[in-house]
Formats: C-alpha cells, sequence, structure tokens
C-alpha cells in the first residue's frame, strides 16, 4: 500500500511517501487510520483530529468505512484551500 | 480543459485560443484568482501552492464534466497554478463560454467554488510571523452547498 501525506500532515509525520503492509485486519480507511496513530507520537499528533483530516484511496474522496486494500494508493491531507 | 501548471498564463492568448473559430460562443466569463498581500490583517510575502498530481487533473476534470453535464457550454478552461507565488500573481483561471451569458456566468460561478472546496491544493502563507497554512473556509463549502440545492439550467 502506498500511502501519501500532504501539507501539515506531512510536516507533522515527516513523511512524504511511504510504502506500507499494514496487517490483514487493516481493511478500511478508518482501521488505517487507527493503525498509523499507534506508531509513534509524531503519526498520534498528526492524526489526533480525525475531523481535520480527508482521504483519498486511488486519487478519490474516502470516509472511514471505505475498503483499503494492498496496492491501493491512500493519500492523508487537510481540508484542500487552492483557487 | 485542465492544465496545472508552474508558470503564468496569458489571459488574452488563453481567452483567444479557447473562443477560435468558435462563432456558436455568444458569451465568455472568465475568472481570474490572485495572490492578497492580506491574510487576518497580517502582511504576506508570498505563498507557496502544494497539490497532489495525479489526484489535482482527476478531480479537475470531473469538476468540468460536471459542469459541462449541467450547462450548455461550448468551451471550458481550468488553469491552476502551483509552487511559489507573490501578491499580484495569478493563482487561477476558470474560463466558460457558452451560446448564453447566463449559463457562461453560472458554469464559471459554480466552477471556482466547487475547485476551490474539492481539488487537492494546500496555501502555504510566508507571513511576517513565520510559514502556516492556510485554514479552509466554513464560507467556501457554504458555496458549494448552493450548487447541490439548485436545479441545472441546461434545459432552460
Amino acid at each position: 500500500m502506498r500511502l501519501l501525506y500532504f501539507a501539515w500532515l506531512r510536516q507533522k509525520t515527516g513523511i512524504g511517501e511511504e510504502e506500507i503492509a499494514p496487517p490483514p485486519e487493516v481493511a478500511t480507511v478508518g482501521a488505517l487510520l487507527d493503525w498509523l496513530e499507534r506508531r509513534g507520537p509524531g503519526f498520534a499528533d498528526a492524526l489526533a483530529d480525525r475531523a481535520a483530516i480527508r482521504v483519498a484511496v486511488n486519487q478519490d474522496y474516502a470516509r472511514e468505512s471505505d475498503p483499503v486494500k494492498p496496492g491501493d494508493e491512500v493519500a492523508l491531507f487537510p481540508p484542500v484551500t487552492g483557487g | 480543459m485542465i492544465r496545472v501548471q508552474a508558470e503564468d498564463f496569458d489571459l488574452g492568448r488563453e481567452m483567444a485560443a479557447l473562443t477560435a473559430g468558435n462563432h456558436r460562443i455568444g458569451g465568455l466569463c472568465v475568472f481570474v484568482g490572485l495572490v492578497r498581500d492580506m491574510a487576518s490583517g497580517e502582511g504576506i510575502a508570498a505563498m507557496t501552492l502544494e497539490h497532489y498530481p495525479g489526484m489535482t487533473e482527476k478531480m479537475l476534470a470531473k469538476i468540468e464534466a460536471e459542469a459541462k453535464d449541467r450547462w450548455p457550454l461550448e468551451a471550458s478552461l481550468i488553469i491552476h497554478r502551483y509552487g511559489r507565488l507573490e501578491p499580484g500573481d495569478q493563482i487561477v483561471l476558470v474560463a466558460t463560454a457558452s451560446p448564453h451569458r447566463e449559463a457562461a456566468f453560472e458554469a464559471c460561478h459554480f466552477l471556482i467554488d466547487w475547485l476551490k472546496t474539492q481539488a487537492p491544493f494546500w496555501k502555504l502563507e510566508d507571513k511576517g510571523s513565520g510559514a502556516a497554512w492556510v485554514e479552509a473556509r466554513d464560507s467556501d463549502d457554504a458555496a458549494v452547498q448552493r450548487w447541490r440545492k439548485e436545479a441545472p439550467i441546461k434545459d432552460r
């Protein structure tokens, strides 16, 4: 699974992009966020406020109940502010 | 048409290319977003726009397709820049051309409202007190909600 982090999520986690292999029970966006949050203080801090985070799976917006699987591209970022 | 680029754009040249040879176009509506020199009462020296290559193009194409589905457009163009920009610089261009002005106006307004809440761009402002990410505004979400309620005017 390819993970991408943007804006302040990249700064807080210290990661722009990584390959991860979460355990098989991590099958939804919500479970993935829970799993990531336990990886260390930077992640716990970055993911503390779930309402402030948007998730895209394979470049489409996703909800916490949506599925994730090996091979997916998952991106985490704050609400967008372009335009 | 969608373009995501670091380079600036020439409004006149873009409009000429967009409408060239199409005499069904009766109205062309253009919105250009510029970098302001103030935010929350504090001066801004520059801002850096980050985006998500791949998803950005996908979302902009989706937004454009939605506009074409809702209004009778002859042509449309979205250009969004990324990278470091300074006050006065152009950030974004949205242009819509239609046989009728109302469709051009509404589609243009729809596109910029929708883009501001859906396209994966983030602004990092370089202020006197340091760099800070711009927070999403509720008013931008409210602007999009308006378009959810209104019926398409394609058949008007």
